[in-house]
């Protein structure tokens, strides 16, 4: 103790968490000033702009001039590596198409207040730390920081008796995760001396094989971060949430908070639990399986069209699972297949929110796979949308979708587990099937109801982004693997 | 059995009890009530760890912040209805049968692994400053970024209270 | 000298009893409650670690926890008073709209 601890570069390698905190501050009194309830989007506009700052201060970070690269900063608690980066950015832009799909909704909903965006923008700071975060207790906070913006977000509708009951649900299991979490980390503390991941790498190391009390503190650490990627047997609060959240929220921590999950999940396990990649293997091998089965089956007999989204999120989590499977066996494949099925499945899942979203429009909920009947004669452009939308999410090339899952099997196959292999095909069988439900009913039913759905230019740009993102990655993916593989390296290069 | 032993003892015995009593009471008033006993006696083992400045942390944060906050919740919300039903839910038996594998499970690795815990062991010299002046040197040099996250943590509670309980939003 | 596996115990047991609140009881308040009872079972488990290695991170991740008990609390029972706007109750399984 003692020297000196943090020098302008360190404050140079947050930006874009700060201008995010300053951002959402900002919106707090701007909203304060707004008086006409129309005038209100000014907040969204906010919310773009400093997204659009932190992000432009992220690729400056990555082409490596601005820092060193891997920049380690505040005494070794903070990593900025191509790794942390990669996660950032995608969460950046991720919360940018959930800006742009809000605004409309807020309205319809009657809850449009500056707070939504500020909250969101919190909760983007929360996340960018969980993904370069080396330091259990950074970690830690940034994981609470996500966590309590989302329940809060996930409760906005007050007014809403299922938003208040979702959003209770999601606190309580969530706050008993992080018990659950927390009591992991003090163990690990016990065991190393130290809340550095590197240093608990070495000292865990140092333990005998089959240690009680490092297999103790694995197991409750990955209770605590399955619950946050909502795996089986930790998945229970996802379809309600889901169901009970504002749609736009929905969208939102169907894919950002996931991503920053797999973010804190792969630091963790990477690099502090290296030394014991057998033992989480094994547990992992269990989850991935049992995860795969439940959100596939499960999302078969779904009616609301939220809910089936919660399900077959938790399908896709058993199939980002299974990429940290082949990870363990030390195939860096392993990983760049979760990166790049991560950024696809963000982009994806967004598209398909954004055409749901439109289906929330004055006295009508929208929110049944019946409501999206007869898309097709009502509005064509919208339905291809969503079709191609949904064939990604089935992993149908040329889809991105496709790229995704090709590379969690070619990862399983490199590593010889050819039977998870054949089982996330057979899944992926059974998910087309399910995806096809929601075709069925809007090329082949009759539309219910003849309100016209609720559009915005917010929304056009969004369903532009994901879609174009979600044709370009499934057409040319070469630079979009260059960067995943890149993003990875800093696990595989000690 | 030396004094610190018996004063270890003492509070565990004291702190054990009382949070058996909070997960029981029917009235949540009562629970409430037991679990300040049970955090003073944590508090205890704080100053028996030689951690004075948690100690403080924990009365004046835990016991006077914390918990007043929940027995304003419970007066707030008419409890006079949930005195009268059934306290338990229905997967008590299967959540029990849980919890005592899971109790049974970490007790032992604990009682196993307890000799383990000297490959990690630093310096067994007495600290030459002040339990609170190495917490706070701690706090604001290795340790700044988390202070600086916990900020906005703090911020986004404050916000997030308000939009959720505030009467109407305008 | 108290051996450090007696407080591990104490912290053990703490959690365990935190852990049987949250699993069987109806009323979210006392939920929310045992859900401090594993937090300080981690804080006990901090400092007993903390003492033991003769530094203070432990010490500092614990004023951490209490940081973010003081947080989720805040929100946890915000949540519970807009709930009770809207429902009237304070058991956990007659939040029932969205299946329990």
């Amino acid at each position: 103790m003692g020297t000196t601890f943090f020098q302008r570069a360190d404050y140079v390698a947050i930006t874009p968490e700060v201008v995010l905190a300053l951002f959402g501050l900002g919106i707090l009194l701007i909203d304060f000033l707004i008086e006409e309830k129309r005038d209100k989007y000014l907040n969204a506009v906010t919310a773009l702009i400093g997204l659009a700052m932190a992000f432009v201060q992220l690729l400056r970070f990555w082409r490596g001039t601005l820092l060193p690269m891997p920049y380690s900063g505040f005494g070794g608690t903070l990593v900025l590596d191509s790794f942390a980066i990669y996660f950032q950015s995608l969460i950046v832009v991720a919360t940018a198409v959930v800006v742009l799909i809000s605004a409309k909704y807020l309205e319809i909903e009657e809850a449009h207040f500056g707070e939504y965006y500020a909250l969101l923008l919190f909760s983007a700071v929360g996340m960018m730390f969980m993904a370069s975060g080396r330091d259990l207790i950074v970690l830690f906070i940034a994981l609470e920081l996500m966590a309590l913006c989302e329940y809060v977000l996930t409760g906005f509708l007050r007014g809403d008796r299922r938003s208040n009951e979702a959003a209770m649900k999601f606190f309580l299991l969530g706050a008993f995760s992080s018990g659950l979490l927390l009591y992991g980390m003090s163990l690990l503390y016990g065991l190393s001396g130290s809340t550095n991941l590197a240093v608990i790498a070495e000292r865990l190391a140092d333990r005998p094989a089959g240690d009680p009390l490092s297999w103790m503190a694995m197991t409750t650490l990955l209770a605590g971060l399955f619950f946050k990627v909502a795996a089986v047997p930790f998945h229970q609060w996802t379809p309600d949430a889901y169901e009970g959240a504002p749609t736009s929220i929905t969208a939102f921590i169907s894919v950002a908070p996931k991503a920053a999950s797999f973010a804190i999940l792969l630091r963790i396990l990477m690099a502090g639990l290296w030394p014991m990649r057998e033992d989480w293997k094994l547990l992992t091998i269990g989850v991935a399986v049992a995860t795969m089965t439940l959100g596939n089956l499960a999302a078969i007999t779904q009616t609301n069209i939220k809910r089936f989204f919660g399900y077959s999120t938790i399908s896709h989590v058993g199939y980002l699972l299974l990429g940290l499977i082949a990870a363990a066996d030390g195939n860096p494949e392993g990983l760049t297949a979760i990166a790049i099925y991560l950024l696809v499945y963000t982009f994806m899942n967004l598209g398909a929110f954004a055409v749901i979203i439109m289906m929330r429009r004055q006295n009508l909920i929208g929110d049944e796979i019946d409501d999206l009947s007869g898309l097709m004669t009502r509005a064509p452009g919208l339905a291809i949308l969503m079709l191609i939308f949904l064939l990604s999410l089935a992993g149908i090339p040329p889809t991105a979708g496709f790229i995704g899952k090709y590379f969690i099997f070619l990862s399983l196959i490199q590593t010889q587990h050819y039977v998870l292999a054949v089982v996330a095909v057979l899944y992926a069988v059974v998910a087309l099937y399910y995806y096809f439900r929601i075709v069925v009913a809007m090329f082949m039913k009759n539309p219910l109801d003849s309100v016209p759905l609720a559009t915005s230019t917010g929304l056009s740009v969004a369903l532009g982004v994901t879609l174009t993102l979600t044709l370009v990655v499934g057409v040319y993916p070469q630079p979009f693997i260059l960067f995943a593989r890149e993003a990875v390296r800093p696990f595989f290069s000690f | 059995m030396t004094l610190l032993q018996i004063a270890f003892f003492f509070l565990s015995a004291l702190a054990l009890a009382s949070a058996i009593l909070v997960i029981t009471r029917r009235n949540a008033v009562h629970s409430v009530i037991w679990l300040i006993v049970t955090l003073f006696s944590v508090g205890g083992i704080f100053l028996l760890l030689h951690a004075e400045f948690l100690f403080a942390v924990q009365v004046i944060l835990y016991v006077g912040g914390i918990m007043v906050l929940f027995l304003f919740v419970v007066m707030l919300v008419n409890l006079d209805v949930a005195v009268k039903q059934a306290q338990f839910s229905r997967q008590w038996q299967l959540a029990l049968a849980t919890a005592i594998i899971l109790m049974a499970e970490l007790a032992y690795g604990i009682y196993r692994g307890h000799q383990g815990f000297t490959l990690a062991q630093t310096s067994a010299v007495p600290p030459t400053i002040g339990n609170t002046q190495a917490v706070a040197l701690a706090l604001y040099q290795d340790y700044m970024l988390p202070v600086e996250i916990a900020s906005v943590l703090l911020l986004v509670a404050m916000v997030g209270a308000v939009v959720m309980a505030k009467r109407k939003l305008e | 000298m108290i051996p450090i596996h007696w407080y591990l115990m104490l912290g053990t047991a703490l959690f365990t009893v935190g852990v049987i609140g949250v699993l069987t009881r109806r009323n979210v308040i006392v939920i929310l409650m045992s859900i401090e009872l594993i937090l300080n079972a981690v804080n006990v488990n901090l400092v007993a670690f903390s003492d033991y290695f003769r530094s203070v991170d432990g010490q500092v991740f614990v004023i951490f926890v209490i940081t973010d008990a003081a947080a989720e609390a805040a929100i946890g029972l915000a949540l519970i008073i807009a709930l009770f706007r809207n429902k009237e109750t304070v058991n956990a399984d007659e939040i029932d709209l969205l299946k329990w």
